[in-house]
């Protein structure tokens, strides 16, 4: 247990301390490893504190930290008497299934869904699940992709014109062709998701698609030649030559590309759900400025603060399967 | 008795901007099963070339080669090549490295437990036994290049190609090695073709050495035999005049007649980028005999 804890960078100098190890050595550690960036988020605290009490706007005054405390609070708030209606909403009807079925045999009992607003945690889930629908579908078509182009020099010069002209390309600018062809070509009476949520998720790959692909490609076209000989030798043929070489060589950059293509996905996705109005976090935001009342700004903060957490962690998230699979430990320590 | 390995005529031109860059013209060399070849020559005169086209990795433009009555046009495990910078794939350990190639070579032929004891048997002809399981990065540059020769060995090659395999290593392991290659050698009695910059080595290990005039347009100038009784001990040899005539013999081949004029210092550069890995190491250990 203790050498599980000593291997988080933060948590290590405590244990030593606590085994009565180079205290003062240590004490500089803690104050290095924890005191400095603690320092840097009070200096930014106070800037925020000073300058919100100086922006007035038609919404009231600009939140400070105080009030995205207090909104936090009363999103969970709002989250769990939500959740407390639905569970009572449901034993309602359980309780009425049961004495009905009582009454009637040959009853059916039916289940109506609960059908109150999302909460903000709700929208959170709702987030997460298209930013990884997309993220996953974009890594699908751009690892093969990247490998294909990477491995012959004469697919990259073909492709590369499209690849750099669709790289820099604004999920705003995607989002209407985007939503006219869903709602062309996704045209279900029962659908299994929601229209919005197709859209979103699709934007969201074709903006993040691009970083997956190009490192990928660059990565597979980089592989030592002594390593390419070594197949040749071997005489692999092409797909062992992918599996054996070409994949486990390239996934340090592999890897780098996704961490670039996740982040994109997770910014891209906030844009693409204010205008999509899939029910997540941008949309969350869109509606509270659009509802304008004297809570907006503060709960907007709150959303801002979500997302740069949330974005944070999915990288946090990336790096660790990073470490996991990759066998260059050397290439995940950022 | 018919030559195992035979290379007739061969040459070979680069394509370049200026036109048609011949690096290697003429080469013609018989081989005998069994024996010991050393290629020897300044930097950027076509020695790893020559191993190139032996290997299949650089295909010939004139002339070409046989192995055992067959042409040859690509590489394959029956032309095994321990590469300079020991080429092991660094996510795999050691005996996964040599695992990958008994398995491609002895598919449907070993079963799984002969494959492992043939694994175990080539590490152990190197002296690898104790670290099979560790992974590249975690053993010195001699270890890798021992792994390296033990996997081009389980490939029970017809010929045994190396490519500089001793050049990145420090003087004291680079003897261990040659030891541990002449002792390797006096079992197994492989058919190989060594390059070397290194004239000691040669001598040492080889039955006939190949001397090669500089580039561009390189070829054989001299071939010389060097009949020195196995096995062979450095230390005996060092004191021994019939050694030493060959050594004075290859370094008379390399400064005298083959001396480098400073002058022709740009066709230099277009023969190292032809053979920029015996290049690498002439630049780090500032080495060319």
């Amino acid at each position: 247990m203790t050498t599980a804890l000593s291997n988080i960078a933060w948590i290590s100098p405590f244990v030593s301390i606590a085994k009565g190890e180079d205290v003062s050595g240590n004490i500089q550690t803690i104050i290095k490893t924890i005191g400095l960036p603690l320092a840097g988020l009070l200096v930014f605290l106070m800037i925020w504190q000073a300058a919100a009490s100086n922006i007035n706007t038609s919404l009231g005054q600009f939140p400070g930290p105080g009030d995205v405390v207090t909104q936090t609070k009363g999103l969970l708030t709002e989250h769990f008497t939500e959740r407390e209606k639905a569970d009572a909403f449901y034993e309602r009807q359980e309780k009425r299934n049961a004495a009905r079925v009582k009454q009637d045999p040959t009853y059916v009992p039916k289940i109506r869904d609960y059908t109150g607003k999302p909460t903000y945690i709700d929208q959170i889930g709702t987030s997460l699940v298209t930013v990884l629908s997309g993220f996953i579908l974009a890594s699908l078509i751009a690892i093969p992709f990247g490998i294909v182009i990477g491995l012959s020099a004469n697919l990259y010069s073909a492709f590369n014109p499209v690849i750099q002209i669709f790289k820099p390309v604004s999920p705003l600018a995607w989002l209407p062709i985007v939503t006219m062809v869903v709602s062309a070509l996704y045209v279900s009476d029962d659908p299994m998701v929601p229209k919005s949520f197709v859209t979103s998720m699709i934007t969201v790959m074709l903006c993040c698609l691009w970083p997956t692909v190009i490192n990928t490609a660059v990565g597979v076209a980089s592989i030592p030649k002594d390593l390419v000989n070594v197949s040749q030798v071997l005489r692999l043929s092409y797909m062992e030559h992918v599996r054996k070489i070409v994949l486990p060589s390239s996934i340090p950059m592999v890897f780098t590309g996704l961490r670039l293509s996740l982040g994109i996905a997770w910014m891209v996705l906030i844009a693409a759900e204010m205008l999509a109005q899939n029910p997540g976090l941008g949309k969350f935001v869109w509606d509270e400025f659009q509802n304008g009342s004297s809570d907006s700004l503060g709960r907007i903060m709150v959303a801002v603060i979500t997302i740069g957490l949330i974005g944070f962690l999915l990288d946090r998230v990336m790096l660790m399967i990073q470490r996991k699979v990759s066998w260059d430990k050397s290439a995940a320590t950022r | 008795m018919n030559p195992l390995l035979e290379l007739s005529d061969v040459g070979i031109e680069f394509p370049t901007p200026k036109g048609p860059f011949c690096a290697l013209q003429n080469v013609n060399l018989k081989i005998k099963k069994g024996e010991f070849i050393s290629l020897i020559g300044h930097s950027g005169c076509g020695k790893s070339t020559v191993l190139n086209i032996v290997a299949g990795l650089y295909q010939a433009t004139q002339g070409g080669v046989v192995l055992s009555g067959k042409e040859v046009n690509e590489p394959g495990p029956e032309r095994a090549v321990v590469f300079q910078n020991h080429s092991l794939l660094p996510w795999l350990t050691a005996y996964q490295n040599v695992e990958l190639a008994v398995k491609r070579v002895f598919k449907g032929q070993k079963s799984k437990a002969e494959m492992r004891e043939w694994i175990e048997h080539n590490l152990e002809l190197v002296h690898m036994s104790h670290a099979m399981h560790k992974r590249p990065d975690e053993i010195s540059g001699g270890m890798k290049q021992r792994v390296g020769i033990a996997r081009a060995l389980s490939m029970e090659p017809q010929v045994l190609l190396m490519d500089e395999p001793f050049g990145a290593l420090d003087a004291l392991t680079r003897a261990h090695l040659q030891d541990s290659l002449m002792d390797i050698q006096k079992d197994l009695n492989n058919t190989v073709i060594m390059i070397t910059h290194d004239v000691d080595e040669a001598v040492l290990l080889s039955d006939r050495i190949v001397m090669m005039t500089n580039g561009p347009a390189a070829t054989i100038g001299e071939i010389m035999d060097v009949e020195l009784e196995r096995p062979r001990n450095r230390i005996q040899l060092a004191d021994d005049p019939q050694y030493n005539r060959y050594r004075q013999q290859v370094l008379s081949f390399l400064y005298e007649k083959q001396r480098k004029p400073d002058t022709d210092a740009p066709a230099k550069k277009a023969a190292d980028s032809d053979d920029s890995n015996a290049d690498k190491v002439d630049k780090k250990t500032g080495e060319v005999a």
